[in-house]
């Protein structure tokens, strides 16, 4: 077989345990973070470099490289090198595990960039507990109380929902017969309308709960807003972006593979996807507007942002296809990517001076750093979707897609939930630019931080004033079925 | 009566359910993490009885093994996790584990 097909996970990897060795031969630590950003860029140099190969299986078909997988292979090393750029100054709080920190970050990433390329469910699962296993030991990583609380939390939870996801898998396989998407599309068609097959549901219904855990979706988002307190606030950025796209991807890929025909039981689905949907973002936007604390806010927010990207997998199982729908998700995961992570950065460096994620504390901070206050302010109007930014277009599309597969309740919900969230997102920005500060001392930040928050808030009035070119290339990346 | 796929997956699926009752109700983090392993042994008798009755290929015992392996991953980092919270806090009650709420 190709081992070049693999070349971006083989590459990370390799420079995970490089980067354990260095840790132990060196005492400058700041090596190690451009060593891991200097090989999250050479993954994403090899996927680039992968991009006219599609459709092509490795490893007896348990991996399928095409540009779906290829659009997230590059997507998960840019988020993940920006989160490595954002915790420079952060990680000065764990004085002895530099080295393991950055390691655990790229292992995660490998995790993710397996998840959205398997074809196949023992590789499903495996990719899974290789991402979900590095990001619990991450959550744990500070040595406070509070982080080993979220830690514990969100492995025990994670792992009662991998529990069940697995079983749902197995259940799938003894009805199938077979392990392979494509193997289970043709098994699943081939019953046909005989009897709506209740072992069949079942089974669909456990692998929803197990990837609804990791998008956080109703009613599996009870560790949320505790795990992203507690975890180390880069984490919480890369858990708010990259492991809830690697959820999306993966369900994405197994609902349009693997159970998108007969048509019953894509209607079902969608259907499902669609209540989920409303109820997941109306309960994440209210439970948002009573935070104090900014990093539970944006947790219900990333809650409420679960919710509109669902909108897209019931417009995906109502059209009985891709398209749209899979556009409208593509696009919806860059754009937020890239908003939450601007956002999270400013937070990341505030906290790191103020020692503390309290919104109050945020008064004034215009006059403390401008650049932070802008970084922050442009993220926030992002996420609440005003025009001119990411968050516009990608609200825009998504939401075009419901419509046009009939779901008119549902974005008229969708709508309503984006008025409420406006509310608390724009409080923060009152806060900043029109309070008073509670102290004139300004609030400093490293280069490599300034770096990635100007990276951010580029790449997000990008999008938002051009949004055609980033459009072209998830038109590109979609699974034509 | 013979024991056949039907009493298997009963089995399991009993198996299954008391892993999860038990991983959702009991305070002891230790207990819980006994209770996730039920819950992964049932999956793996469901899928050996799938291998076993169901005519199909080694895919069953294989993915049996890898859950096996994972498994094992998941409940050293768990075990981790409980002991150094448990050096801070002194207990591994998870009624305790109250920081932080809404």
């Amino acid at each position: 077989m190709n081992w070049w097909l693999l070349s971006p996970e083989i590459t990370l990897v390799a420079f995970a345990v490089i980067i354990i060795f260095l840790d132990l031969a060196i005492q400058r630590k700041g090596i190690l973070a451009a060593t891991s950003v200097i090989g999250l860029l050479v993954a994403m140099v090899f996927a680039v470099g992968l991009w006219d190969k599609t459709g092509v299986t490795a490893l007896n078909g348990m991996l399928v490289i095409d540009r779906f997988s290829l659009f997230f292979q590059m997507f998960f090393p840019g988020v993940a090198a920006l989160v490595v750029l954002g915790s420079t100054d952060y990680a000065s709080r764990f004085s002895r595990f530099k080295g393991e920190y950055y390691a655990l970050i790229l292992l995660a990433t490998t995790g993710m960039m397996f998840l959205a390329s398997t074809g196949e469910l023992i590789s499903i699962y495996v990719s899974l507990e290789l991402m979900s296993l590095s990001l619990y030991a991450l959550t744990g990583f500070l040595r406070d109380p509070k982080s080993g609380e979220a830690g514990l939390k969100y492995l025990l939870l994670g792992a009662v929902a991998s529990a069940v996801l697995l079983y749902g898998l197995a259940l799938t396989f003894g009805i199938t017969g077979t392990t392979h998407l494509a193997g289970i599309a043709a098994a699943v068609k081939g019953m046909g309308n005989a009897g709506e097959n209740p072992a069949l549901l079942m089974a669909i219904a456990f692998i929803i709960a197990g990837f609804g855990f990791k998008i956080a979706s109703v009613p599996f988002q009870m560790w949320v807003p505790d795990v992203y307190e507690g975890a180390p606030t880069p984490i919480t950025a890369f858990l708010s972006v990259a492991s809830k796209a690697a959820g999306f991807a993966v369900l994405v890929r197994v609902f349009t593979v693997a159970f998108l025909s007969p048509g019953w039981l894509s209607q079902d689905w969608a259907m499902l996807f669609a209540v989920l949907s409303a109820v997941t973002m109306t309960l994440g936007n209210i439970v948002a507007l009573m935070q104090t604390n900014i990093k539970r806010l944006l947790g219900y927010s990333s809650i409420a942002h679960a919710g509109y990207i669902m909108l897209g997998l019931a417009a995906i199982g109502s059209a009985g296809g891709g398209g749209l729908g899979q556009n409208g998700i593509l696009f919806y995961l860059a754009a937020y990517g890239i908003t939450n992570l601007g956002a999270f950065i400013a937070i990341i460096a505030v906290s790191h001076r103020l020692d503390s994620d309290l919104i109050s504390d945020y008064a004034g901070m215009s006059q403390r750093s401008p650049l932070l206050a802008a970084a922050l302010a442009l993220g926030l109007i992002s996420l609440t979707g005003l025009p001119v930014s990411a968050g516009f277009w990608a609200k825009i599309y998504i939401f075009n897609s419901a419509v046009q597969e009939g779901f008119l309740w549902l974005v008229v919900i969708a709508l309503l939930n984006s008025v409420i969230a406006a509310y608390y997102y724009l409080r923060i920005v009152k806060a900043m630019y029109v309070e008073e500060p509670t102290s004139k001392e300004s609030v400093a930040s490293s280069t490599p931080v300034k770096v990635a928050l100007v990276v951010c808030s580029i790449g997000v009035l990008y999008v938002g004033l051009l949004p055609g070119a980033v459009l072209r290339l998830i038109e590109a990346a979609s699974i034509l079925l | 009566m013979s024991v056949g796929l039907e009493q298997y997956l009963l089995l399991s699926a009993v198996l299954f359910t008391i892993g999860l009752v038990g991983a959702l109700s009991k305070r002891n983090a230790i207990i819980v993490l006994m209770c996730i392993e039920i819950m992964l042994n049932a999956v793996n008798l469901t899928l050996v009885a799938f291998y076993r009755y169901g005519g199909l290929d080694i895919t069953g015992m294989v993915f049996a093994l890898f859950v096996m392996l994972v498994a094992a991953a998941e409940v050293a980092l768990g075990l981790a996790i409980v002991f150094s919270l448990y050096r801070s806090r002194e207990t591994v009650d998870l009624a305790e584990m109250d920081m932080m709420k809404w």
